[in-house]
């Protein structure tokens, strides 16, 4: 086969998974011992010899280990496809790029949609509460079975940049660069308050039934309504005018309670849509271990970040004001004030929260250079 | 990342670089595109980064591979902590803040030293310009018309002087330029440019 055609040939990404050791167990920040941990995963891209290219994708509330590429069959690429490929920001030619399901998730990692050894049925609610710490220390885990005793970049945008935040402290000699995008140090009150209605949302559903319901109906509604109040915080009050205006799906009012507006039917196809490939119950541990988040604690930013080793890309979008951007000015501030190497930016952007996966070519001007610049300076060094 | 060479630099720039010591630590207020800077840490090894507001130049900064903060000079120094850097650079964006006499107060409290670099207003063509013209005047440093310009503040290398001495600020070196060379007579008259290092 010629150069030209292997290029253009289409390769599919396809999920794996790591399983920890028959028996070991992995010791959860709220006591408890989960067994049996099962990580899904994506990788892309060649990892080097020197084992020294690598890059992690940490993904937010909604994603997956599918961050790019397609999946045989499937007619959607994964959910950052536009930043990670050959000649991307996560450029795939240069680096090898990994993506993995958070434990707690529902698509393939741990959680509690998944088989609980001790019963042979799913988990349900006696899964136990993770953190964001308990996703990155499973994720090292993976590393670790992949040989990766250092990456170059750590990733991701709202829950996915929290992740890499807590990278850069919990294992300061792993990680190169941390890249934490549209995200906090600490979920303020009214991240926990947005939660917290969506948790209602879906314990309010008949079918959510304690969280025992997988061989029944699922609490689709409730995950729908979930859903629905999320994309309201993810966008902004100019991105839904634009978007939407007063704009209805009929030529004039009815007079009833039907879906009228298209702001409404966007909302409805959202919600339906969600339900069909996500599960209620990892709603609900997901966005505990958001809320629970908070590197801060009683001590300052600055101490926090003492140790930290990596250099620092943070990026915002002003019109974001689920995770607006002084929470990240704060973690810039205290970066500072421990001479770490920090580059901020605010990216303009009318499109709220949801900038982070919208606002690629941006993103992809200051990351792309800041991961090929890290990689020369880890060069350099050795 | 194209080698910079101080033929192909700005001549304030070079004078800046010949002020500036080795393998220091350097804070350049209003980088820009970060074109002194990227000077700095490949020729004088120095460690350097930037604050500015313009998010299209911070995409050159890092291209540059420079660390560089997205934010206004007169919030962007705050988060430092006291005599941080050995020098604090303000070219040619003092004029451009909104309270000078702070953004300088407060560049001495986390910098050594800080070198200010500022288009003179009483240079000879501005003056020729008032008084026989009758207009605002436009000269190389000065290219703004006063409906489209950045300068918030129009100062002489005598005001500066002054302003140093009423401030308790220490002088340590003056330069003054008026395109590629150096003026080294009557500058608040003949120089177009003035460059100083202060300590306090």
């Amino acid at each position: 086969m010629s150069e030209k055609a292997k290029k253009t040939e289409k390769t599919f990404v396809e999920t794996r998974y790591y399983n920890s050791p028959e028996g070991s167990e992995f010791l959860l920040e709220s006591g408890i011992i989960l067994k049996d941990l099962k990580i899904a995963y994506e990788t892309y891209g060649e990892l080097n010899p020197d084992k020294d290219n690598a890059v992690l994708v940490c993904h937010a509330l909604s994603g997956d280990a599918h961050a790019a590429g397609f999946k045989r069959g499937e007619k959607k690429p994964g959910w950052w496809d536009d930043m990670i490929g050959p000649g991307k920001a996560f450029d795939t030619d240069k680096f090898f790029v990994i993506c993995s399901n958070v434990i707690g998730g529902c698509r393939g990692s741990s959680g509690p949609n998944s088989v609980n050894p001790a019963t042979g049925k799913p988990y349900g609610l006696s899964f136990p509460l993770v953190s964001i710490r308990d996703m990155v220390r499973a994720q090292k885990q993976l590393m670790d079975f992949l040989g990766i005793q250092r990456l170059v970049a750590v990733s991701g945008g709202s829950m996915g940049g929290m992740q890499a935040l807590q990278w850069s402290v919990e294992y300061p000699d792993m990680v190169a660069s941390c890249i934490p995008i549209a995200t906090t140090y600490k979920h303020s009150a009214q991240q926990i308050a947005f939660d917290e209605v969506g948790r209602q949302a879906i314990m309010a559903d008949p079918a959510w039934n304690g969280g025992d319901y997988y061989e029944k109906n699922h609490p689709s509604s409730g995950l729908a309504v979930a859903r629905m109040i999320g994309h309201i915080t993810y966008m902004s009050d100019s991105s839904m005018e634009n978007k939407f205006g007063r704009v209805l799906k009929k030529e004039k009012l009815g007079y009833e309670f039907a879906t009228e507006f298209e702001v409404e039917g966007y909302l409805r196809y959202r919600g339906d849509s969600f339900v069909k490939r996500f599960d209620a119950n990892s709603y609900l541990y997901i966005t505990k271990a958001m809320d629970y988040f908070d590197m801060q604690k009683d001590r300052s930013l600055s101490f926090v970040f003492k140790n930290v080793k990596a250099r620092f890309l943070v990026i915002a979008f002003s019109s974001d004001w689920l995770y607006p951007p002084y929470q990240s000015k704060e973690v810039v501030r205290a970066l500072k004030m421990n001479g770490v190497d920090v580059t901020y930016c605010e990216i303009s952007s009318d499109y709220g929260h949801d900038a982070f996966l919208l606002e690629f070519k941006e993103e992809t001007k200051l990351i792309g250079h800041f991961i090929k610049n890290t990689y020369k300076k880890i060069r350099k060094a050795t | 990342m194209t080698a910079v060479t101080a033929d192909a630099l700005r001549f304030d720039h070079r004078i800046i670089g010949e002020m500036v010591k080795a393998s220091s630590v350097v804070l350049d207020v209003g980088c820009g595109t970060g074109d002194l800077l990227e000077y700095l840490v490949q020729e004088k090894g120095v460690s350097g980064s930037g604050v500015e507001i313009s998010e299209e130049a911070i995409y050159s900064c890092v291209e540059k591979g420079l660390s560089v903060s997205h934010g206004d000079i007169d919030s962007g120094l705050r988060e430092y902590p006291d005599k941080f850097f050995d020098y604090v650079i303000f070219n040619q964006t003092m004029q451009q803040v909104q309270k000078p006499c702070d953004a300088i107060g407060e560049a001495l409290r986390i910098g050594k030293k800080v070198i200010v670099g500022f288009p003179n207003f009483c240079f000879v063509t501005a003056r020729f310009q008032i008084f026989f013209a009758g207009h605002v005047p436009i000269t190389p440093s000065l290219p703004y018309s006063w409906f489209d310009t950045p300068n918030l503040h129009f100062l002489s290398i005598k005001d500066f002087e002054r302003f140093c001495g009423q401030q308790a600020i220490r002088i340590e070196k003056k330069l003054f330029t008026s395109g590629n060379h150096r003026v080294r007579v009557f500058p608040n008259l003949f120089a177009q440019n003035g460059i100083f290092q202060l300590s306090r």
